[in-house]
């Protein structure tokens, strides 16, 4: 059965933690079609978190039609269209990542200074997109 | 129709004591079904608001509505939709966990003793242990076991966490939040520990020098404030929204604004912020009666 975390430093808020775990372990393929998720109350129970917080994840989920939640029997993962990516992107992608990353290190950047460069660059690469 | 959307609802709300008020022009709407957190440092007013509600204390001003009804005209009927679990759990020290039950029982209009021990033999809470003699974290989960016999509507709960360590205030959270997931509970805590508030709550009353300071939503105010950081500046702060903070370094300055832009200045860059950080940022602000009047009235 999948488990969630929640970590309460991150500043990303609960439900969104939660839907972005399910959206991760589906594109990873450790979750697959018609795997069940917990029920809201076996979340609530394990992580001491608020049950609406959990429902606004699972509507969340249901809604950008991750999963379908049947009345009765649970929430099941359902077959992705077109999100999960295919091995050979997600390796070239990760490998192209590590590349860079070995780079910087090599640079002498440290995981903070990593961190902050992924993310100024990101969000400016995001304004762009908009603008 | 009151009843069901709303919980709790105070109007203009204050108590005045011997050495000043203790609460003033407190008007709130809490929605029902929520777990609403009531935050803020010690003396705040955050008991005093809370026996207000329960109707421990008469209010000297304004009027205090639970589940639609006027507190100050409630009949055991409507005492009996709530629960309330005063500071430190207390409980009979020399009764035993059984006699506890079944003097709830005895005291109570609505009370299910079948599931109060169903819920502490799922603890493992032996029933004929004298009160006394258990743990900190197993008195409160009996003391919150007789507040959920009841099968309140509205559980209010003062400070139900401050004294455990942080296994028992997971697993008391665990069966609160438990409880809530049956539905039909409208949960109300004081807490003075801002942290991991976010987990448990979807809405949130700051209370500072016996005045509502921030009230609303938490996913609302979460996504109405941001910070914004750029180059040090003390000039044009307008153009930002409401600023609540602003915060100067040497070459920078940190705004925490409420419903405002990013400057177009170069250099500036928003960043969500963290509850924790934004009710610091509330409890640290200089108090401001205009400001939090109408704080108060849009809640």
């Amino acid at each position: 059965m999948f488990v969630f975390r929640l970590d309460t430093h991150s500043g990303v808020p609960p439900y969104l933690q939660l839907v972005q775990q399910v959206r991760q372990a589906v594109l990873l393929g450790f979750l697959q079609p018609g795997d069940r998720l917990p029920l809201i109350r076996e979340v609530v129970e394990d992580l001491a978190i608020n049950p609406n917080t959990v429902a606004k994840a699972y509507r969340q989920m249901e809604q950008e039609n991750l999963v379908t939640g049947r009345p009765g029997q649970g929430t099941f993962v359902n077959e992705q269209q077109s999100a999960a990516m295919s091995a050979s992107t997600y390796t070239s992608l990760r490998r192209g990542l590590a590349t860079w990353l070995r780079r910087a290190y090599a640079a002498g950047l440290d995981e903070q200074a990593v961190n902050a460069l992924f993310t100024s660059v990101h969000q400016q690469t995001r304004n762009e997109d908009v603008a | 129709m009151t009843a069901t959307e709303f919980a709790l609802r105070t109007d203009g709300l204050g108590k005045r004591y011997r050495k000043g008020w203790a609460l003033r022009d407190c008007t709130l709407a809490l929605p029902a079904g929520g777990v609403i957190a009531l935050v803020g440092p010690n003396g705040a007013g955050k008991t005093t608001l809370l026996r207000l509600i329960v109707g421990l204390l008469a209010p000297s001003t304004g009027t205090v509505e639970v589940l639609g009804h006027d507190v100050t005209a409630s009949t055991p009927q409507t005492l009996s939709r709530v629960g309330f679990l005063a500071q430190d759990h207390p409980l009979y020290k020399r009764f035993t966990v059984a006699e506890m039950l079944r003097f709830g029982r005895a005291c109570n209009l609505r009370f299910d003793q079948g599931l109060a021990e169903r819920r502490l033999a799922k603890l493992g809470i032996p029933l004929d242990r004298r009160a006394g003699t258990l743990s900190g974290g197993q008195q409160a989960q009996v003391a919150l076991a007789l507040a959920l016999a009841k099968r309140p509507d509205l559980l209010v709960l003062d400070e139900p966490v401050a004294s455990l360590d942080p296994l028992a205030r997971h697993e008391f959270l665990q069966v609160l939040m438990g409880a809530v997931a049956e539905g039909g509970v409208t949960v109300l805590f004081s807490s003075h520990v801002v942290h991991e508030l976010e987990r448990v709550c979807d809405h949130l009353v700051v209370l500072n020098h016996g005045r509502v300071t921030l009230t609303g939503d938490i996913d609302t105010l979460l996504a109405e404030h941001r910070l914004l950081v750029g180059p040090r500046t003390t000039t044009d702060l307008d153009r930002a929204g409401t600023v609540v903070e602003a915060v100067h370094s040497d070459r920078h300055t940190t705004l925490l604004v409420r419903d405002g832009a990013i400057p177009a200045a170069p250099g500036w860059q928003a960043r969500p912020i963290a509850l924790e950080d934004l009710v610091l940022a509330y409890l640290r602000r200089p108090f401001e009666p205009s400001a939090a009047a109408t704080s108060g009235a849009a809640a």
